[in-house]
């Protein structure tokens, strides 16, 4: 290479080319950004029903902490201690401490734990969760309840009359008539009765798409803080499918033990109470808001009914009387069991009372939640069953 | 250019200054490929020192990478000179908003390792066994790459790469980068011929012994512990597609040519900012401010200490090869300084080189690391003894920075042994982690895989993937 006449030259490009078109790490980050998504859309089922979406009802976003994934190399495992070298004019024993600083991405961490792993954000639409649930698992979309079975009159515009409220009046088809009026006349007269024309409305059916839900909640003390949370979890994802299929969907929270109590979907999962269970009282309560407020012919109804299955036994007649009336009117009637034995399912009391109506084709289903990872079989099948029981009463 | 002020400031210099600092460093017996140097944006730099290579495979883990190195970047926390890929031509990458008295010593600093990766034997085995143009190799396998995403989609490309880029550095540098395969039969097994007795005995008429045909027997694969992961899995698992072992193959042509760079990063950066000091230092046809500039960016670069802090608990590579070069250059001829750049990788130039004289001149301690507490960690200072500073600074690089884990054996059923060198290693694997790398690994080799290592009380453990169904992608 010494040799003068061979020696090469280096060359220094001071201009730009088209590096500016490069953006791969931009590319790499949105594609881990991706696969972050995947993953959370994974473990839906586990962080949905752990997080606290419901207590915020207005919004509809879920801002879900996640770390960065981790590209996994095999690595030796920690050391309880480990040594290293560093520079510096201190002395055997002196300690230097850093406050839990991240090892890597130094200062650049809001989330400072332990392991120095920074955290970002990803907000997620509780709309675009539900959507990936549905077709995660792979549910029908719900209908209405057909023309006939459910109506809402709407008043359409349809042609003119020449008699009619003065509000109705067309003036615009008024004109119009005179105009045609005085061309034939020798001696016309500006306007006659007989030009006013007036707006005419007829009165039309339509399905209705109002769909009330309402949520019954044993809170007597036998519902421990972990079968609500189980209940509160299968209720939010129940009524996030309802809400997607109705244009208008109204809740309506009722909790019990020997009384009943309508609540605000916030205080609802927060109240606890003693006392004995009596289900007919949710029931009452029920029916009572739905024909103040929600009647059969407008609204869809929906109702859920959680409990631990336990009920009085001196109750049994009245459940079953009012459980019938409101299998009657209701769309669709589930009760969601959160027995105390994983092995008692549907042996208990309201368990028994729901088969029973369900044997006499009430549009009524029973579920049985243990742990999170029921709530999603819970609702598959309330949505299955929905669509296949609405394409028989279309059939019929 | 002489009647204005402005661009004499600017990096349109670069081009004049270039090749008189060439000629001053071909002057003093560095010799070098040809740099081809070129000015790119910043936002190209981060992503230059993030792949690794100006073009390189599409890999999520990149995307995580950068975003560190982008918020590090905008914190103003980190600032990149200049990015050196060796062949033949060597290709140099420097900032354009970097200032010219920057860009002047960045160029001597770009020839400095120029001449490194020129000469340095591990450097130059390297390059000859990937070709001398890793970077035009590396864009040509990424399009590859790209075309099998089009193809297969990228979920099946994105597993490959999963399992290829953890392995990268479970590599053995020590083979050939074009290897053979295992021999599938064993040596036949020479018998002795017959001496005294039994030949006089075997040349007895009827005695002759047919030679009898032995029967050759399949070879166990591999016939010994193969470290060399990406290799075994290319070529040995027992279903995988050519266009993912060209995957395999490419992420470790890539590894062994990154090796070198690893394995020599104190004595190469060290060089480099020795060079680049001294060139400039006689570059006479500088003006003064630039020189003046340039030296202070210089002494920022090979500082021990961040900020105005008095401890560093980490030894920069700069400031250490630095020292041990200026101390090489101070005391031996020039010749003598070329032969060690020659001969050496960091375990041997930190052995020979870092004495107790440098150590204690450069305030080197051992410290213990210990979580505190309140989850703080804390660092001790243990003591100052030489032979520990060596250990501590060089352990890290030990098998490219990986567990010593090989293959043992290949079940009939096509299962896969792995075994972790825990000897050598002086303790177990991190068992989370290691069960999520057999994931990806089993994805791509298809069927059972097994690794053992040991527990944190010293027992046998075997390791399996954490989904045992290999259907599951």
């Amino acid at each position: 290479m010494r040799d003068e006449d061979r020696q090469p030259v280096s060359r220094m490009a001071v201009k730009n080319r088209w590096y500016d078109l490069f953006s791969r790490g931009a590319r790499d980050w949105l594609r881990h950004n991706e696969k972050v998504r995947e993953a959370v859309r994974d473990q839906l089922s586990d962080m949905v029903t752990g997080s606290d979406i419901l207590s915020r009802p207005g919004d509809r976003t879920v801002q879900v902490p996640v770390r960065f994934m981790e590209h996994y190399r095999f690595r030796l495992r920690d050391p309880h201690e480990d040594d290293g070298v560093g520079q510096g004019s201190g002395q055997p024993g002196d300690v230097y401490r850093t406050g839990g600083q991240p090892r890597r991405g130094q200062g650049g961490s809001e989330g400072g734990s332990g392991e120095g792993e920074m955290q970002f954000v990803l907000e997620f639409q509780v709309d675009d969760i539900v959507d990936w649930i549905w077709q995660e698992l792979e549910l029908p979309d719900l209908k209405p309840k057909t023309a006939d079975a459910l109506q809402d009159d709407e008043l359409t515009p349809e042609g003119w009359d020449k008699r009619g409220p003065r509000a109705r009046l067309d003036r615009r088809r008024t004109v119009k008539e005179a105009v045609k009026r005085r061309a034939v006349q020798t001696d016309p007269v500006p306007f006659t009765d007989d030009d006013l024309r007036y707006r005419q409305l007829s009165r039309r059916r339509r399905p209705a798409m109002n769909a009330v839900v309402a949520f019954i909640l044993d809170v007597s003390a036998s519902m421990d803080a972990n079968r609500r949370k189980l209940a509160k979890a299968f209720f939010f994802w129940a009524s996030q499918g309802l809400r997607r299929q109705y244009g208008n969907i109204e809740t309506v929270f009722v909790a019990h033990t020997n009384e009943a109590w309508e609540f605000t979907e916030e205080e609802f999962f927060q109240i606890s109470a003693t006392g004995g269970t009596v289900a007919s009282s949710g029931f009452r309560k029920v029916q009572e808001i739905f024909s103040e407020r929600y009647q059969p012919s407008q609204y869809n109804q929906y109702v859920f009914y959680a409990s631990d299955g336990d009920n009085f036994a001196d109750d049994r007649d009245a459940a079953e009387a009012l459980a019938m009336e409101l299998g009657n009117q209701v769309n669709f009637m589930g009760f969601v069991e959160t027995p105390q034995n994983r092995f008692e399912a549907a042996r208990s009391e309201t368990g028994r009372l729901f088969k029973s109506l369900e044997a006499r084709n009430y549009p009524v289903s029973s579920y049985t939640v243990h742990g999170n990872e029921d709530i999603w079989d819970a609702i598959r099948a309330f949505f299955r069953r929905q669509a296949t029981s609405d394409d028989s009463q279309q059939a019929g | 250019m002489k009647h204005v002020h402005g661009p004499e400031m600017s990096n349109e210099q670069l081009a004049e200054y270039t090749p008189r600092i060439e000629g001053l460093a071909r002057d003093h017996g560095l010799s070098f490929y040809p740099v081809d140097f070129e000015l790119v944006p910043n936002q190209f730099m981060m992503e230059v020192a993030v792949y690794g290579l100006p073009v390189r495979m599409p890999h999520w883990s990149f995307g995580v990478r950068y975003i560190y190195q982008y918020i590090q970047h905008r914190m103003g926390n980190s600032k990149i000179f200049e990015v050196v890929f060796p062949g033949n031509p060597n290709r140099a990458y420097l900032v354009d908003d970097n200032a010219l008295p920057e860009n002047t010593l960045v160029t001597a600093h770009v020839l400095g390792h120029a001449d490194f990766s020129c000469n340095n034997q591990l450097f130059d085995r390297m390059q000859r066994e990937v070709g001398f143009h890793i970077v035009e190799q590396a864009a040509e396998r990424a399009s590859r790459i790209q075309d099998a995403i089009e193809t297969h989609g990228q979920r099946r490309v994105e597993a490959v790469l999963d399992a290829a880029l953890a392995l990268e550095a479970n590599i053995d540098v020590n083979q050939p980068l074009n290897r053979r395969d295992f021999p599938e039969m064993e040596e036949p097994r020479v018998r002795p011929r017959p001496q005294g007795f039994q030949r006089h005995y075997s040349e007895l008429p009827g005695e002759e012994t047919e030679e009898e045909p032995q029967r050759r027997r399949p070879a166990a694969i591999p016939p010994q512990p193969e470290y060399d992961l990406l290799w075994f899995i290319a070529r040995y698992a027992p279903e995988l597609e050519g266009w993912e072992r060209d995957i395999f193959l490419a992420v470790r042509e890539e590894s062994f040519y990154f090796y070198p760079v690893f394995a020599c990063q104190i004595m190469n950066e060290g060089w480099a900012s020795y060079w680049h000091a001294r060139l400039l230092r006689e570059a006479e046809f500088l003006p003064h401010q630039v020189y003046l500039d340039a030296i202070k960016t210089h002494s920022d670069v090979v500082r021990p200490y961040a900020g105005d802090d008095a401890v560093a608990l980490r030894v920069n590579p700069y400031h250490l090869g630095f020292s041990i070069w200026e101390r090489i250059l101070r005391d031996c001829s020039l010749d003598e300084a070329l032969a060690i750049r020659r001969d050496e990788d960091d375990f041997s130039f930190i052995r020979n080189y870092l004495d107790e004289d440098l150590a204690a001149e450069l305030e080197l301690f051992n410290y213990t690391r210990r979580p505190g507490a309140g989850g703080e960690e804390r660092y001790i200072i243990r003591d100052r003894e030489i032979d520990a500073l060596r250990e501590n600074i060089i352990g890290p690089k030990f098998n490219y920075g990986a567990p010593r884990i090989y293959v043992r054996s290949m079940g009939v059923d096509g299962s896969l042994e792995l075994a972790h060198d825990t000897d050598t290693d002086g303790r177990g694997l991190d068992i989370n982690r290691s069960r999520k790398v057999l994931n990806y690994i089993q994805r791509v080799w298809r069927r059972p895989v097994r690794l053992e290592t040991v527990d944190h009380a010293g027992d046998t453990k075997v390791l399996e993937p954490e989904d045992t169904d290999p259907e599951k992608a």
